[in-house]
C-alpha cells in the first residue's frame, strides 16, 4: 500500500510541476466542444439535442490525448524499468499511476463538463446525471487507456496507434454515458445506464492493471 | 552465506542469439566482472540476473531457489543500475531518491538518503532539481539509489560512465564495503575499476555462431512434422 501511495504522490507532484499537461487536456476539451456549434449552426434545439453526445465524444478524445504520457516519459528515462524491478507488485504501482492520471485529467474534465453543457443549451435536468456518469466513466477511460499506453511503448508513432487501439474500447462508455444523460433529459430514470457504467468501471478496475502490467513487462524484453 | 548462480543460460534478443551455455556462480563477498566486446550481451546478462527478462533456457538460482519463483523477493534483495539514470528533471535529487526508498519500504528514509548522498559526496546537491545536474552528478545520484535500503546483490551496468577518476575510486571503495558486508556485485565496465580480485566472466567465450544455432533449430523443427505424421497415421488406423 505504501508503494501505491508513493507512486501516486510522485506522479501528482510531477503533474503539478509540469502543470501544463492538465490545463492542455481541459483546453482541448473546451475547444473541441466549441467547434460543434460552429459546424452544426447556432440552432439551440439542435445543440441541446446533441449536447450529451458531443460532451462525451470530446471527453473521450481529451482523455485519449493525455494517454501517451502515462508511461512514455518513465519508459524513456529508465524509471519504468526500475518500477518493474521494485519489490512492490507492478499491478499496484500501475493502479497508482492510473489514479494519478485520472485525478489530473478525468477530474478536471468532470468539472468543465457542466460549463460546456450550459454552452450547448443542455437542459438543467441532465447536469447531475452527466456528472455522475462522468464520475463513473472517466476512471474507466483512464484504466482502459493505460493498457493502450503500455502496449505502444517502444513503437514509433505511438500517438496514432494508441488512438486506434483505445478508441474502439471506449465505445461502451460512450454509449451508456450519453444514454444516461439522454434518459435524464427525457425524464426517465437513468439508473440502468449508470449501473452498467459502474459495472464497466469495476470490470476494468479488476482486469486493466493486470493487462497493463503484462504489457509493461513485455516492453522490457 | 548467500549463493547466486546461473546454469546453462541462453539469451535471445529479438531474432539474435546473444550468448548460450553460460554458467556462473558467486558467493557472498564475491565480485563478478563482465567483459566482452560491444554487443556480447553484458547488459543482457545483467537484465537476466535482475529478473527483467527471462532467459530463453537455463535458470538463475539464489541459494538454490529459482529466482523466477519468487520475483518480488529477488527484486527486494537486488539493486540494479542500468544505462539510464531514471532521474526526473523537475524533481530534486532528494525527491528523486525518496520514491525508490519508499518502494523498498525503507524506514527512517531521510537519514538513509543523507547517508547515501554523503557517501557519494553529492550532499550539497540534495535540493537541486534533476535538470541542473551534470551527467556525472546524475550518475552519482543513480548510484546513491543503490545505497538506499538493504540489498544482497548489486547489478551495475557500466556504473563508471560519466564519472571522473576520483568518483571511480569512491565507487570501488563502496563496492569493497558492500562486499565486506557479504554482498555480491556483478558489474560491467570498460575502464579499470580498482576492485579486489574479481571473478572475470568473458562473454565472448559464450558467443554462439548464428549458423550453428540455426542448424540446431532446423533439426528440431524437422523432427516435429515427422512425429505429427506418425501420430496421424496412428489415428487413421
Amino acid at each position: 500500500m505504501n508503494g501505491f501511495l508513493a507512486i501516486l504522490q510522485r506522479d501528482l507532484r510531477l503533474a503539478l510541476r509540469q502543470g501544463a499537461d492538465s490545463v492542455m487536456v481541459v483546453a482541448f476539451f473546451i475547444v473541441t466542444t466549441t467547434l460543434f456549434p460552429f459546424g452544426v449552426g447556432p440552432e439551440v434545439n439542435i445543440l441541446a439535442r446533441i449536447a450529451s453526445g458531443v460532451i462525451w465524444v470530446s471527453a473521450l478524445l481529451a482523455a485519449m490525448l493525455s494517454l501517451e504520457r502515462v508511461f512514455q516519459a518513465d519508459y524513456e528515462d529508465g524509471t519504468l524499468e526500475l518500477l518493474t524491478l521494485s519489490p512492490v507488485s507492478l499491478e499496484l504501482l500501475i493502479l497508482g499511476k492510473v489514479l494519478a492520471h485520472w485525478l489530473t485529467t478525468g477530474l478536471p474534465l468532470i468539472i468543465a463538463a457542466p460549463l460546456m453543457a450550459v454552452m450547448l443549451n443542455m437542459d438543467q435536468d441532465g447536469f447531475v446525471t452527466l456528472m455522475i456518469a462522468m464520475l463513473l466513466g472517466t476512471p474507466a477511460l483512464s484504466l482502459i487507456g493505460a493498457i493502450g499506453a503500455a502496449l505502444i511503448l517502444g513503437a514509433r508513432r505511438g500517438g496514432v496507434l494508441v488512438s486506434l487501439l483505445v478508441l474502439p474500447l471506449y465505445i461502451p462508455v460512450l454509449i451508456f454515458g450519453a444514454g444516461a444523460v439522454e434518459a435524464a433529459l427525457l425524464g426517465i430514470s437513468a439508473t440502468a445506464q449508470l449501473q452498467i457504467m459502474a459495472a464497466i468501471l469495476l470490470l476494468t478496475l479488476a482486469a486493466a492493471p493486470f493487462a497493463t502490467a503484462h504489457a509493461v513487462r513485455q516492453a522490457m524484453e | 552465506m548467500a549463493d547466486f548462480s546461473g546454469s546453462d543460460l541462453t539469451c535471445l534478443r529479438g531474432e539474435r542469439l546473444v550468448f548460450g551455455g553460460l554458467s556462473f556462480s558467486a558467493k557472498s563477498g564475491d565480485a563478478v566482472m563482465l567483459r566482452g566486446r560491444n554487443g556480447a550481451g553484458k547488459s543482457s546478462l545483467l537484465r537476466l540476473m535482475a529478473g527483467l527478462v527471462a532467459p530463453r533456457s537455463g535458470d538463475l538460482r539464489w541459494n538454490g531457489e529459482n529466482i523466477a519463483e519468487d520475483r518480488s523477493a529477488h527484486h527486494a534483495r537486488t539493486h540494479y543500475l542500468g544505462h539510464q539514470d531514471a532521474i526526473k528533471p523537475v524533481l530534486t535529487v532528494r525527491d528523486n531518491l525518496r520514491l525508490w526508498g519508499q518502494l523498498r519500504g525503507v524506514r527512517d528514509l531521510d537519514p538513509a538518503i543523507d547517508r547515501a548522498l554523503t557517501a557519494l559526496q553529492i550532499h550539497h546537491l540534495a535540493r537541486v532539481t534533476g535538470r541542473y545536474l551534470s551527467s556525472g552528478q546524475k550518475r552519482r545520484t543513480a548510484l546513491a539509489r543503490v545505497l538506499i535500503g538493504q540489498s544482497d546483490l548489486w547489478l551495475l551496468d557500466e556504473p563508471t560512465v560519466g564519472l571522473d577518476r576520483e568518483s571511480c575510486a569512491e565507487l570501488a571503495q563502496l563496492i569493497t564495503e558492500f562486499r565486506g558486508r557479504g554482498g555480491i556485485v556483478v558489474y560491467s565496465t570498460h575502464i579499470d575499476l580498482d576492485v579486489e580480485n574479481p571473478t572475470i566472466l568473458d562473454l565472448d567465450d559464450f558467443a554462439i555462431p548464428m549458423v550453428e544455432w540455426l542448424a540446431e533449430q532446423d533439426e528440431l523443427e524437422d523432427m516435429a512434422p515427422t512425429k505429427r505424421a506418425a501420430s496421424s497415421q496412428e489415428a487413421a488406423q
